[in-house]
């Protein structure tokens, strides 16, 4: 099949701002000059080129806009381990399955966490057995479940990197200041730039540059990622999750390798600040210690987790709970770990498309609705295995 | 799990706000920004506003998009 030559346009935003709008509309001319321009840097250095796509929110813009069958071949896109729920380790499901059990325990999370299997069940299959499993959309939501229901415990599972991290920190000083004692989060927040440094110092993925995450910059800002060009010598750029954004972002890394000069740049400069969200790292300071955290496919890191501080213990649900967090094992024949290492593609796992798919999962990259294996199966005609 | 959509302040009620998405209207808690006015766009997430949207730099990576996809920047 032909590759198409314009991306396919991403979802409207009536109400936005025009030139919002018109980031949102690629102009094809545009998008026909700027793959172009891509093209001609690539051929200009003269090897292939690896960069890699750390947040599962750009995995699928890029596969819904088919960008990959759009740059040269000596480009290739490689998807990280940036989508929270598929990083969450098993063990954390598991942990969450028994507290659904409990009696007076009400768990409250976002959706894309109901679906995914622990070692023996599911919490959506929790709540067919009758445990109270709430789908929220805020964690103030689940805030205001535990103002009404104060003869329960009410948790509220904490997943999610820096973008979302501020909010369950915002609600749980919230839940302090009005005394709602039976708030309780349960902690799995991670950070974003221990997991790059894993990578990086891994060297099993040659990488040549990172398309990073615009969302979890918002917050965090340009100066947590100095290290990668510093350190390791390699390109970043902050971009944001339009189909012209990620073009722009490629053009822009591609210069950077050409140029032999690394640096973090920012192309998404209409909403993320190079000092980040100071309210919102204050917040997050305020409510949470580092940690070291497990990661699927990583391992543990040192210092990339998020644990409830001591002085807000009295909300921590794995204090208040007795929460153990069982060590956990991988389904048998699963290779998640590698997909969200980039060193293979979902078609490389054996279960892929045959056992595991998006209807019935068996690995997290395939629950989750941004995960690597999801894009993949989702748009697997369309992209011919590239 | 990162996603956050643009979304237009219409009203400011001390820390939360009645904010446009699409024809919707839904709360928007604004304690993690600091200067959000009426007529703002805001990004949402997970019920928190948590940046401010700058629609000149919107402009500003429009034009510098076209220079460089002209060979010229």
């Amino acid at each position: 099949m032909a590759p198409p030559d314009t991306p396919a346009p991403s979802s409207p935003q009536p109400n936005a701002p025009e030139p919002l709008n018109r980031l949102s509309q690629a102009d094809p001319d545009l998008v026909r000059r700027l793959t172009a321009e891509i093209r001609d840097a690539a051929t200009a250095i003269g090897r292939p080129v690896r960069l890699m796509e750390v947040c599962g929110t750009h995995t699928m813009a890029i596969f819904r806009a088919g960008l990959r069958s759009l740059i040269p071949e000596s480009v290739r896109l490689l998807s990280g381990p940036g989508c929270p729920v598929c990083v969450t380790p098993m063990g954390y499901v598991d942990a969450a399955v028994e507290l659904s059990r409990r009696p007076d325990v009400t768990v409250t999370t976002f959706g894309d966490m109901v679906r995914v299997p622990g070692s023996e069940s599911s919490l959506e299959r929790e709540r067919g057995r009758g445990a109270d499993v709430r789908i929220v959309y805020s964690p103030l939501d689940a805030l205001r479940v535990a103002q009404e229901r104060p003869d329960r415990k009410v948790v509220f599972l904490g997943v999610g990197f820096e973008t979302t991290a501020p909010a369950s920190a915002a609600t749980l000083l919230e839940a302090r200041r009005r005394g709602v004692g039976n708030f309780l989060l349960f902690s799995a927040h991670k950070v974003v730039p221990p997991a790059l440094r894993a990578l990086l110092a891994s060297e099993a993925v040659a990488l040549d540059g990172f398309i990073l995450p615009g969302h979890v910059s918002v917050v965090l800002g340009a100066a947590p990622y100095e290290f990668i060009p510093n350190e390791y010598r390699r390109a970043a750029v902050i971009t944001g999750f339009e189909p012209l954004d990620i073009l722009q972002a490629i053009l822009m890394l591609i210069r950077q390798i050409a140029e032999g000069k690394p640096r973090v740049e920012i192309q998404y400069s209409r909403v993320v600040r190079p000092e980040g969200n100071l309210a919102a790292r204050r917040a997050m300071a305020a409510c949470f210690a580092p940690c070291d955290t497990e990661w699927r496919g990583l391992g543990r890191l040192p210092g990339s987790g998020l644990r409830v501080c001591e002085e807000l213990g009295e909300h921590d649900a794995v204090r208040v709970l007795d929460l153990k967090v069982p060590e956990g094992r991988e389904p048998v024949g699963c290779r998640c770990g590698e997909v969200l290492r980039g060193l293979i593609e979902p078609e490389e796992c054996p279960l892929f498309g045959a056992r595991c798919t998006t209807a019935a999962p068996v690995g997290a990259c395939m629950v989750s609705s941004e995960g690597t294996c999801a894009a993949h199966f989702n748009f697997r005609t369309s992209e011919g295995g590239r | 799990m990162c996603l956050a959509v643009p979304a237009k302040v219409l009203e400011i009620k001390g820390a939360t706000a009645r904010v446009e998405i699409g024809g919707n209207v839904r709360e928007a808690d604004l304690s993690l920004v600091e200067d959000a006015k009426v007529g703002d766009y805001i990004m949402l997430h997970a019920g928190f506003a948590i940046a401010k949207y700058e629609p000149e730099e919107a402009l500003r990576t429009l034009e510098l998009l076209k220079e460089l996809a002209n060979g010229a920047a």
